[in-house]
């Protein structure tokens, strides 16, 4: 199983490495959706909660870009009934589809969080560095597990552009809870009470039920 | 075949809505806080419960469809889902109400389980688009499955989310929601809720019925055009 995922995931990455297509578009739009914060609050910097808010908000947004195009190469090519035929567990392309993903956020997120201190953070990012890229791995990888359950159930549908972000957004609404609540006390100017454990603690809960719930129901889509 | 027993459940209904209603009306006694408008309370908190209730029940037949591939559980899950959203409407706009009344506003953002099931209820509103947006009916069984397996697992998740959260800016504790009631106040309480749940498994029955017998005339149709 190991062996097949790797080998889905190195198919997954080698073609977004050729085509550029959902990284670049996920990236440019953080970047647009700033400014479009900056003067849709008319801030010049941010800080607190506010920072922490749309930091999140637009991170997510952005995986909305990426979780409906997790399939797109598969459907428009054809590739998935070879892939269906292949003697490999579901649980294997789940597993890759969302490893994809978290590594597809991860190279996000390197461009747009200095993007965010850049434009529109007040305080430095220094000091709060480790535990924010804590946060942001734990977030990433909710936000892999729900996606590509997503863009699975949103693969067969008609209406697939419309599902993907209706469905996906409720679902992130308590990691957005436990990512915005612990990034919030490290964007603070002057340095306040903070309660890390307990929002790590929310979002590993968070994936831990939607990977197993995940890899426990993936076996039912994308058959016959 | 889901008829059996429906008149005795439709009549235990009645009579137990009807009891529910005399008694908040006739015993129950005024709360002294909020006066005549606490009354709302043996509508909204029942309707709220039986309608997350049967949420959680349509993830748990869900799982009876994935397991055992029939896909009448699919249709029983369905409409449990179904059903909960109509009452989901109810619980909104009642809890608005009650919001207007006692605090002023329409809607009050720290009061964190009314905001949990405006998230949860935003989920399941796209079970509609989601599962008629999927033509081959075998699929669209399976796949409403899926999704009703994936949202039952998310509320109780929500809860503690949200929870937490106003917790963090606003301590307080939640003493209208059950707890420290009253003796007269919790038996009414009871009442509502137990006819509220009859309300919603008469209602599902009787949805199942209309369901199943429009598909059988459907398949009749079919045949008697074959045969033609």
């Amino acid at each position: 199983m190991i062996a097949a995922a790797r080998a889905i995931l190195r198919k997954d990455l080698r073609i977004e490495w050729r085509t550029k297509e959902s990284v670049p578009a996920m990236t440019l739009f953080t970047v647009t959706v700033y400014v479009m914060f900056h003067f849709g609050l008319d801030r010049d910097t941010l800080d607190g909660e506010l920072a922490a808010g749309v930091l999140w908000v637009t991170v997510l947004l952005a995986a909305v870009i990426g979780v409906s195009r997790l399939f797109a190469a598969e459907r428009e090519q054809g590739g998935i009934e070879g892939l269906l035929l292949a003697p490999v567990d579901r649980t294997a392309l789940f597993v890759a589809k969302a490893a994809a993903l978290f590594i597809f956020l991860c190279a996000v997120e390197l461009v747009a969080v200095p993007a965010f201190a850049l434009f529109l953070l007040g305080p430095g990012l220094d000091g709060a560095l480790p535990e924010l890229l804590a946060i942001l791995a734990l977030g990433n990888l909710g936000v892999a597990a729900v996606g590509a359950l997503v863009s699975a159930l949103a693969a067969e549908t008609r209406a697939r552009e419309l599902i993907v972000p209706l469905l996906l957004l409720p679902l992130l609404v308590p990691l957005l809870i436990a990512c915005a609540q612990a990034t919030e006390p490290l964007f603070r100017p002057v340095a306040g009470p903070e309660d890390l454990a307990r929002w790590l603690g929310l979002l590993t809960l968070y994936d831990v039920v939607f990977v197993l719930v995940s890899v426990a129901v993936f076996d039912y889509l994308l058959e016959d | 075949m889901y008829s059996k027993g429906f008149a005795p459940l439709a009549w235990a209904t009645a009579v137990t809505l009807t009891t529910a209603f005399a008694l908040v009306f006739f015993y129950a006694p005024l709360d002294a806080d909020q006066g005549f408008v606490q009354k709302i309370f043996y509508v909204h908190v029942p309707m709220a419960i039986v309608a997350l209730g049967g949420w959680i029940a349509g993830g748990v037949m869900a799982i009876k469809h994935l397991r055992g591939g029939d896909r009448s559980w699919d249709m029983r899950s369905y409409v449990a889902i179904h059903l909960s959203i109509i009452l989901g409407v109810g619980v909104l706009v009642t809890g608005a109400i009650w919001a207007k009344a006692s605090w002023g506003h329409w809607w009050v953002w720290d009061e964190p389980v009314l905001v949990s099931f405006l998230v949860v209820f935003l989920l399941y509103c796209v079970y509609y688009p989601l599962r008629f947006s999927i033509e081959d009916p075998d699929r669209q069984a399976r796949y409403s499955s899926v999704f009703a397996i994936a949202a039952g697992a998310f509320v109780p998740l929500n809860f503690i989310a949200v929870r937490l959260a106003e917790s963090y800016t606003h301590p307080r504790v939640l003493s209208q929601t059950g707890g420290n009631l009253p003796g007269e106040m919790r038996l009414t309480f009871l009442v509502a809720l137990l006819g509220m749940t009859l309300l919603f498994v008469t209602l599902w029955k009787l949805e199942l019925t209309a369901k199943n017998a429009s598909m059988q005339l459907k398949k009749l149709r079919k045949r008697a055009r074959v045969a033609a």
